[in-house]
């Protein structure tokens, strides 16, 4: 069973088409161009099309499965009506499959779970990946502020973290924020050059 | 006072302004509601989202609503239209050389006289195996509906002698100067973004086809919509009163400049600005031309759901999916436009309430007064190039007199 995975970010392609290896989905392509995509769909002949929701091409491929007469069974959107739980948990995790005519739903299904579990994965990678570095980029601006904190006010580093955290917490903002904020004072009024 | 929250989908488009505006200068505010917008890059995943609930409601192609209750391409799902959000606002933009073939004095072109040109160019195309390639932007739109009923009637078979593709909006203008399209039928900016470009030249507007073309649509699940129907009558208050402030021609400065923002259409204000004032830059060597009624959102109850207009985007959808007509599907299909809703939103408010839900399409020639339940109605000329009438009670008799 042939399987193109399209998908504009090349990373989360490359995730859902390794866990299709891993499954024994071998005969797999991941399509990452939106130029001649069409071309590439005709030459392959997919019989499962997975698609991210935000991919910008989703209108075209639609058309495509709808008029094309090179693909031997049209292919349509997996809304089977029975299958709209599936569909729902495909599009909350931001994926939409199309599926050729007449394939079992026993096959289909094990596909679209797999897609789903995969572009979750992938989300929250992507989530700890941007939490790690807003982690990061709030540790510098707080030793900046800190050194800031230092020199104006003669005071060595514990009571310069220790005048942060109380600002913060009396006026109720994240010691990054209040830090952001010296630091910009600093930028903007300071004798720096 | 706490909001309620509304998501709506939208694509970045210029007649996606009335929620936008709503959202940004307070008009949903006022009526407790606060608007998120849910921007997507096609109709698909605008139709998916509001389907499975990422959405509450969405700026959608009129005609994608009733191919989404009939079940076309996919289940069916029944979704109702309270509210329309513009009429017209599109264009045909063609390239350079073609568009001067088919308009050798420039400036707008005149419907039957460009066709009859086309004729002659798509028979010369034909011969040397270079079919004429046309972009509109999705199956189930009023821009494949209008340009299809403008090449048929010049004697063009739209399925036969041309080639019909969809091309996203964000994506005409590329497509045009990429030469992957002789041609687009797009909403704004992107018909100017093609002619800034200099990769196109605008032949047509949609106005000239017919001038009172349904386009966009506020669109809901029908269940979501009868599950919360005061929200809803609150949305279509302060919809209507964007759009009555969208018109206000001090206004199109500030307005141009919120819809260009990157989290909106993402484009030059100027473009916009351009469109919502209808004043078209159709060459980009020349000035730009007040095109009247090019985008029409507010004026004569251009948001009101006429059941007739739903009647006619059914009969499009028959003539070019090449069905059956059927009385069942033409019921289901009417019943999308919700007028009800409509009256029952603005009622006690200032707004024109039509008497009648349906009315003959395309029989005024001038403005005349209009039968209302409340305040005074008036309606402009509403003529389609052809000069045909569209009765919504004769459906199958109009589609036989159409030339296939």
């Amino acid at each position: 069973m042939r399987i193109a995975v399209i998908d504009e970010s090349a990373g989360r392609a490359a995730v859902i088409a390794e866990g299709l290896n891993a499954a024994g989905l071998t005969d797999n392509v991941v399509i990452t161009e939106r130029s001649g995509l069409l071309a590439r769909l005709e030459g392959l002949a997919p019989e499962v099309v997975l698609i991210n929701l935000e991919n910008p091409s989703r209108d075209v491929l639609e058309e495509y499965f709808t008029v094309s007469r090179a693909l031997a069974k049209p292919i349509a959107m997996f809304v089977d009506q029975s299958n709209e739980e599936a569909t729902a948990a495909a599009i909350d995790a931001g994926v939409s499959a199309y599926i050729v005519d007449g394939l079992s739903k026993s096959r289909i299904k094990p596909i679209l779970d797999l897609a789903v579990r995969r572009f979750q994965a992938f989300s929250k990678l992507q989530r700890e990946l941007h939490e790690a570095k807003s982690a990061l980029a709030d540790r510098a601006v707080i030793d900046r502020a800190k050194t800031i904190l230092m020199a104006r006010r003669g005071i060595d580093e514990p009571g310069a973290y220790a005048l942060l955290r109380s600002h913060a917490m009396r006026t109720n903002r994240r010691i990054a924020d209040v830090a952001e904020a010296i630091v910009t004072a600093e930028n903007l009024l300071g004798d720096h050059p | 006072m706490t909001l309620d929250r509304i998501r709506i989908g939208f694509l970045p488009l210029v007649d996606a302004a009335l929620p936008i505006l709503a959202r940004e200068l307070g008009f949903a505010e006022a009526e407790g509601i606060e608007i998120e917008p849910v921007r997507d890059m096609t109709w698909a995943t605008v139709r998916d989202r509001l389907l499975y609930g990422h959405s509450d409601a969405a700026h959608l192609i009129a005609p994608l609503a009733i191919a989404t209750t009939l079940g076309r391409g996919r289940p069916p799902a029944p979704l109702s239209v309270p509210f329309v959000l513009g009429l017209n606002g599109n264009a045909i933009t063609l390239a350079p050389a073609l568009a001067d073939a088919l308009n050798p004095d420039g400036g707008l072109a005149e419907p039957r006289a460009a066709g009859k040109r086309l004729v002659e160019m798509v028979r010369a195309r034909n011969a040397e195996g270079r079919r004429i390639r046309l972009g509109v932007v999705h199956r189930y739109s009023s821009h494949n509906y209008m340009l299809r009923y403008w090449l048929a009637e010049c004697g063009v078979r739209p399925d036969e002698d041309v080639d019909i593709v969809t091309v996203s909006p964000p994506f005409a203008a590329d497509a045009l100067a990429a030469g992957e399209v002789d041609g687009i039928c797009v909403g704004e900016p992107w018909n100017s973004v093609a002619v800034d470009r200099g990769v196109g030249k605008i032949l047509l507007v949609t106005a000239q086809v017919w001038r009172r073309g349904v386009e966009k649509v506020l669109a809901m699940r029908t269940e979501r919509l009868e599950d919360s129907r005061d929200l809803v009558h609150r949305l279509i208050r302060a919809l209507h009163a964007a759009a009555a402030h969208f018109i206000e021609p001090e206004s199109v400065e500030k307005n141009a400049a919120i819809l260009a923002r990157p989290e909106y259409v993402d484009g030059s204000a100027i473009l916009i600005r351009r469109a919502i004032s209808d004043r078209i830059l159709l060459a980009n060597d020349t000035e730009p031309v007040h095109v009247p009624d090019f985008m029409f959102q507010y004026r004569q109850g251009a948001n009101f759901p006429w059941v007739s207009q739903a009647a006619w985007l059914y009969s499009q959808l028959v003539r070019w999916d090449r069905i059956p007509f059927s009385e069942a599907d033409a019921a289901k299909a009417l019943r999308v436009f919700r007028p009800d809703v409509y009256r029952a939103a603005l009622k006690g408010t200032g707004a024109p309430l039509p008497g009648a839900s349906s009315k003959l399409e395309g029989a005024i020639a001038s403005e005349i007064g209009a039968g209302s339940t409340q305040g005074r109605l008036l309606l402009g000329p509403d003529r389609f190039f052809d000069g045909r009438h569209f009765d919504p009670d004769d459906i199958g008799g109009y589609l036989e007199a159409l030339p296939g």
